[in-house]
């Protein structure tokens, strides 16, 4: 389903010391340094898997995610292949099949009821008015979404807000669901209906699932597998449920812990 | 199309959702564009005409010039805010839609205050028409619309250039503004009036001339050439590099944040 083979990121980025001095100079002359977001990566993900990607804070989680997804161009001889497509070649039909949640940004329209938001996204993916009105339907009555709908995005606590973004994600119905931090910043009943969620949606449409957090309580709740990614690398994919096992012999802890232990043994601390 | 009037439709509700502010700001962009009605009614005041153009032609040509920019403002204006599009990370969102970019970017923002420009614009146009005694056949008639529509698409053009110059810079471009305002204040006198230089690089480089200039003599019968009414079709051709330059900064694309 998702092939990912040598996929590499090289940025740019311009460095200069502090000052004004210096700025005065970076003005004339810029000095780039290239940084490898992602080196060499390759993992192949199966139809109806959910994967954890964790990873420390720059470790090339959403830059991945952002080439899966077809935003960015990778270097060149860097392959991938999601549902036989290029995702930066084929855009438009790719995205068709991808719906993808930024827990830290919003797609809904900040004046407008959320309603508004969601017949925008019918006509701009045209699914036809009878599999919008089932999926509507479906998603709402999941999600609890019916005194929400008619109000202004604006108006929305941060829980329901993440409920209608869920939604508006997957109004046409793709196979594959990407989420970037889904539940930042939600208390714990709205942390709770969210994993609920992904969870039923995975089991009735067999959904693909990546799962980008910090949150080892979503891992925990969501993924089979883990991929854990640091400077670039992935450095571990392995069973979840074994990683636990393997804590517990080694004397236990929390979750938190246990990642925090994985990060030392790498280090990759950020 | 269709979704385009959906992206309207939206805009406008949204708008409406801060009604004083909307009044307020139509009247206010009606007051400044009446400011330059001024400038051009005290100067002929003095002077009769400028280079044989006469206050009415003159007050025709600046009305043009106001409608086009109003309406290419009104509908293309999303790419005046692209350099926040980029900076906050909504063009990620935009490319995860299987739409046009620039459909869905136009679709960002609309600026239906601008209205009051409009009206003010619409006022001038008639007023000059009425006052400068053209003998009207169909043909004019169809090169003042040529006029208005190909013109509307220049000055979108060069909104699409000022976005693919974001890609690169990541911020906003003052000195673009040059291009866009300013043609939009000095566009009110037929280009001739600036020289001959200024008419080349508006003929050939950034064709103003061709939708404003030679379609006005058509119009006014003024020692025209058959073909100059079908100058402003020519001047679409501009759009091309415009959009290629576009796509080119679509590849240069980088992101932000998390």
């Amino acid at each position: 389903m998702i092939q990912v083979n040598h996929l590499s990121k090289t940025f740019r980025v311009a460095r200069r010391n502090a000052g004004v001095k210096n700025s005065v100079k970076a003005f004339f002359h810029k000095e780039y340094e290239s940084v490898k977001a992602l080196d060499d990566i390759s993992f192949h993900i199966a139809k109806g898997e959910m994967v954890g990607y964790i990873g420390p804070n720059g470790a090339g989680k959403s830059s991945t995610v952002k080439i899966l997804s077809g935003i960015l161009y990778p270097d060149p001889g860097s392959q991938c292949l999601v549902q036989g497509r290029v995702p930066w070649k084929n855009r438009k039909e790719h995205v068709r099949e991808i719906g993808v949640v930024f827990g830290q940004r919003s797609q809904l329209w900040w004046d407008l009821p959320v309603i508004d938001s969601f017949e925008l996204l019918r006509d701009i993916y045209g699914v036809s008015p009878q599999a919008y009105r089932n999926r509507l339907e479906e998603l709402t009555t999941l999600l609890h979404l019916e005194e929400l709908l008619r109000t202004p995005t604006r108006q929305l606590s941060l829980g329901q807000r993440m409920r209608c973004e869920l939604a508006a994600s997957l109004l046409h119905s793709p196979p594959i669901l990407m989420l970037d931090e889904p539940t930042i910043g939600l208390d714990a009943v709205s942390k709770l209906a969210v994993r609920e969620f992904i969870n039923k949606e995975n089991q009735e449409h067999q959904t693909t699932v990546i799962l980008t957090t910090h949150d080892m309580q979503d891992i925990e709740a969501l993924a089979k597998r883990i991929l854990l990614i640091g400077r670039g690398r992935i450095l571990l994919d392995s069973d979840f449920a074994e990683l636990k096992k393997q804590q517990t012999a080694e004397g236990g802890g929390s979750l938190d812990e246990l990642v925090a232990s994985l990060y030392r043994k790498f280090s990759i601390c950020s | 199309m269709k979704l385009y009037w959906h992206y309207v439709r939206l805009q406008f509700a949204a708008a409406m959702e801060y009604k004083t502010s909307f009044v307020l700001v139509c009247l206010g962009q009606f007051l400044v564009s009446f400011n330059g009605f001024l400038g051009v009614y005290f100067l002929f005041s003095r002077f009769h005409s400028v280079k044989g153009w006469s206050y009415e032609e003159i007050l025709l040509c600046f009305g043009i010039v106001l409608l086009q920019y109003s309406l290419a403002e009104c509908f293309a204006r999303g790419f005046d805010g692209f350099a926040g599009i980029l900076g906050n990370g909504q063009f990620d969102r935009i490319l995860l839609r299987p739409r046009s970019t620039i459909l869905q970017v136009l679709g960002t923002r609309m600026e239906f205050t601008r209205i009051g420009r409009m009206v003010q614009a619409v006022v001038m146009f008639v007023y000059g028409l009425s006052r400068c005694r053209v003998e009207w056949t169909l043909g004019k008639g169809l090169v003042l619309a040529l006029m208005l529509l190909c013109g509307s698409f220049v000055f979108a053009g060069l909104f699409l250039i000022y976005a693919a110059l974001c890609f690169f810079t990541t911020e906003g471009l003052e000195f673009m503004n040059i291009f866009t305002d300013g043609a939009r204040e000095y566009g009110r006198y037929p280009i001739d009036v600036f020289g001959k230089r200024i008419l080349r690089f508006c003929t050939f480089v950034v064709p103003y001339a061709l939708i404003q200039y030679y379609p006005l003599r058509f119009v006014l019968d003024r020692g025209a050439r058959w073909y100059y009414g079908l100058l402003p079709l020519l001047s679409l051709l501009f759009l091309l590099p415009c959009y290629g330059l576009y796509c080119l900064g679509r590849r240069h694309y980088r992101s932000t944040g998390s």
